[in-house]
């Protein structure tokens, strides 16, 4: 999560409600990237996408300027940062034990290769199962994955053994 | 679910309904907002702006075709989980699309919904890998286990590269590509390595695929050399991985020639297979008989 500065505009900006998982705010994560004032464009509010084709990024762009605006700043302007690309290390550790709330797995974290993320060729997880995360509803570590791909572009799908039943996880990237 | 711990000021989910962007939808017409709103979109010195343009058209018309090929399939495959997949990947390359196509029309003041809908078949830059239409489940993985293995090697150079937007745009893909390349290769090994019939059909699929992978190793000679150096992009690494999968799919790289250039010419010159006609009447035909309309 990049250190970002608390202002009023700030806090309201920050409860704008993720459109696919309204439980959590963008805040929560990690899509609020600043807040600022500037006299030509009023408050700038700066987001950053999950995934490039994430179709949440308008929507969140209107509802955090619909938001401003009923709390009384007039002139709202929202703006893009692609780089340094988002990473599932930025939801915060409320938005992780908010995720868990509502039964979806939070990630762990991302490969461990942070900073110069991609130095090297990226390895192929070939036959390698993928680490199953525990079952947010009963604890069990006894899961499986079933699908790396889910409802939405950030998920993956998984199905806990000791329960039986199956469960979504924010895929770590 | 519990909502009594959160602090908004309604419900999440009636915040959702309501109308908050003056009735636009997102489709085709209004409503659309620049993908790159905000973002430093000036070329930096001594970079060839139209040289980068015809880059980022080269490598967003691969993901825009690419992607469409995929749509494609959704309602079709075998399983709901290949389903969400599929339609996630396909998702993925779209939003790829529109970053490069925005990159390239910022540039020369045109939206990325014009590049889309209104460019001929002779002016899209992707190779024609692309626009193959996958006859079955074993083509639709081994075409994106080609695809993604090259586009995640590129990307992974160009994320470093002179111009900072396409810079964060690669880099921003490098994350999605290595979830393609995944589920593509697992895909690849289960069907090679599995029974008999679906060994003949994988290696069927890899046999005609091939000679189209060619065109992804050639060169672009409108790259420009300061945004993309071709000895950075690793021929080797990329061999390695399609070795590595074919290897343990039990499946026989093939020694066939790559596809022939038609008059010298290729995919990203403009010279598309017979595909790509039906392809963009198929995604541009609405936006061309209705060109003001707005949703």
């Amino acid at each position: 999560m990049v250190a970002a500065t608390r202002s009023p505009a700030y806090d309201v900006a920050a409860g704008t409600p993720d459109p696919e998982i309204p439980t959590l705010t963008i805040e929560d994560l990690g899509i609020l990237r600043s807040v600022d004032y500037s006299s030509r464009d009023g408050v700038v509010v700066t987001i950053t996408p999950t995934y490039s084709g994430c179709p949440a990024m308008r929507e969140i762009a209107a509802d955090v300027t619909a938001r401003l605006n009923r709390a009384g700043f007039e002139r709202v302007t929202v703006a893009t940062q692609l780089a340094p690309p988002w990473s599932t290390d930025w939801i915060t550790p409320e938005g992780k034990r908010k995720l868990a709330a509502v039964g979806i797995a939070p990630p762990p974290e991302a490969r461990a290769s942070a900073a110069p993320r991609h130095a090297g060729p990226i390895p192929l997880t070939l036959g390698r199962r993928p680490p199953s995360p525990g079952c947010p509803r009963c604890g069990s570590l006894d899961t499986q994955l079933t699908a790396q791909f889910s409802a939405t572009a950030c998920k993956s799908l998984h199905r806990c053994n000791a329960c039986g039943e199956p469960f979504e996880a924010v895929k770590p990237i | 679910m519990s909502t009594a711990e959160h602090d908004f000021d309604d419900s999440p989910y009636d915040l959702l309904a309501a109308d908050t962007d003056e009735g636009h939808r997102w489709a085709f017409g209004t409503g659309f907002t620049d993908p790159l709103e905000g973002i430093d979109t000036s070329v930096p010195e001594g970079l060839d702006p139209g040289a980068l343009v015809r880059y980022c058209l080269a490598l967003g018309d691969d993901a825009l075709i690419y992607s469409h090929r995929l749509q494609q399939w959704v309602a079709a495959l075998p399983e709901l989980e290949e389903e969400t997949a599929v339609a996630n990947i396909a998702l993925d390359l779209l939003g790829q699309a529109r970053l490069l196509l925005a990159r390239a029309g910022g540039i020369v003041g045109q939206t990325e919904d014009q590049l889309a809908f209104f460019r001929s078949e002779h002016e899209f830059r992707n190779v024609r890998l692309a626009e193959h239409a996958d006859r079955d489940f074993a083509e639709l993985v081994v075409r994106l286990l080609l695809f993604s293995t090259w586009r995640l090697s590129l990307f992974s150079s160009l994320s470093s590269c002179a111009d900072p937007v396409l810079a964060a745009i690669a880099a921003k893909g490098v994350n999605e590509l290595a979830y393609h390349r995944d589920y593509a290769a697992s895909w690849v090994v289960r069907l090679g390595d599995g029974t008999p019939l679906s060994h003949a059909k994988t290696q069927a699929a890899l046999d005609a695929l091939w000679p189209l992978a060619g065109e992804l190793l050639r060169p672009d000679p409108d790259a420009p050399a300061d945004v993309f150096d071709h000895s950075v992009f690793d021929h080797g690494a990329f061999d390695a991985v399609i070795d590595s999968v074919l290897a343990t799919a039990t499946l026989d790289r093939p020694t066939s020639a790559p596809l022939a250039p038609v008059a010298g010419k290729t995919g990203r010159d403009g010279v598309h297979t017979e595909a790509m006609g039906y392809i963009l009447a198929e995604l541009q035909s609405v936006a061309r008989a209705h060109p003001d309309a707005t949703w």
